[in-house]
């Protein structure tokens, strides 16, 4: 069965976060007062064949560990999508 | 014939050939390593170069960290061949896992192109061996990921045992304890962010990373020595 799979890869806590401090500090001059903790984060939407919902998370754990996150400024949240993603090609 | 020195080249590798130049001006030989290449053959030291291996794709140097020719430097640097990375290379040779820590944005996520000050800190790797400890640096950066980080259990142990191998006089982009370059335990693998092949002609900004590729030389030179000089049993055959 296709399982299609959402991987948000996110920056350590008490990591600097320069891109969110950035868009944080321009949200005021906007008009968007008392917004605080703005982080920015990295989507991977793809599917997985596998023959359970459990395998489909080892394979994505897999690939988070090997390729998609690096253990030593980041981590990832794996989460099982509403519906399929769309073709990549 | 022997190349003294393998330089590493990626799609996206753009300093490979001012590094065989700094170096053949010192009379080294070199050898371009395409990463498609599975063995870095009978050189005396590697250098991964600077530029965007594999377009920096997902995070720099974590694309080029799977290429072929990366087996082949891991098994050189655990024969405590000298391994050396630039930039790009220093951000591969992190992914790769060859050394602690990893790069990360630049503080203010501005792209630095300057030449900076770094105080040498340490003599025991491959790239500083020749410097004098404490002797201030000018060297090249030009980088917008070159903010050096790593957990503090890391950082301690990297200090404790002298890995930090250059440091920024004034930190340029926010990497922890102003860290500009950093060695493995052993010395044989160090990575840098400033550019030392572009501080090695006068008519550059000066000459200050001679030094630094003279010191990545003597260890070449070494090693190329020792394994040319034949052992005992072959001798007597």
């Amino acid at each position: 069965m296709n399982y299609g799979m959402v991987v948000e890869i996110r920056g350590l806590t008490g990591l600097a976060d320069p891109e969110g401090l950035a868009i944080e500090r321009a949200l005021p001059s906007l008009g968007f007062a008392g917004v605080e903790g703005v982080h920015v984060s990295r989507v991977f939407r793809f599917s997985v064949d596998a023959a359970s919902e459990a395998e489909a998370r080892r394979t994505a754990q897999e690939m988070c560990d090997r390729l998609l996150a690096n253990p030593v400024i980041e981590r990832a949240e794996i989460r099982v999508a509403d519906e399929a993603p769309e073709s990549s090609t | 014939m022997t190349a003294d020195v393998g330089i590493v080249c990626f799609p996206g590798s753009n300093c490979e050939h001012d590094v065989a130049r700094a170096l053949e001006a010192l009379g080294a030989s070199t050898r371009i390593l395409w990463h498609g290449d599975e063995s870095v053959g009978d050189v005396g030291a590697v250098v991964i170069p600077g530029g965007f291996a594999h377009g920096d794709y997902l995070r720099p140097g974590a694309i080029a960290r799977f290429s072929p020719i990366m087996r082949a430097v891991a098994d050189f640097a655990a024969k405590s061949g000298p391994v050396l990375g630039i930039c790009n290379g220093f951000q591969v040779l992190t992914e790769a896992g060859l050394l602690p820590g990893a790069l990360t944005r630049n503080v203010g996520l501005r792209f630095i192109c300057q030449t900076v000050e770094c105080t040498v800190e340490s003599t025991a790797s491959v790239l500083t061996s020749g410097a004098t400890r404490n002797t201030v640096l000018r060297l090249p950066i030009n980088h917008y990921e070159g903010n050096y980080t790593c957990d503090p259990v890391t950082l301690a142990a990297i200090e404790d045992r002298g890995q930090v191998v250059l440091r920024y006089r004034e930190n340029p982009n926010g990497a922890l304890h102003s860290i500009a370059g950093v060695a493995n335990t052993a010395g044989n693998v160090v990575g840098c962010m400033p550019h030392p092949e572009r501080a090695s002609d006068p008519l550059g900004v000066g000459t200050d990373g001679i030094v630094l590729f003279q010191s990545l030389l003597a260890a070449a030179g070494a090693r190329s020595n020792r394994r040319r000089r034949p052992a005992p049993a072959e001798q007597a055959s």
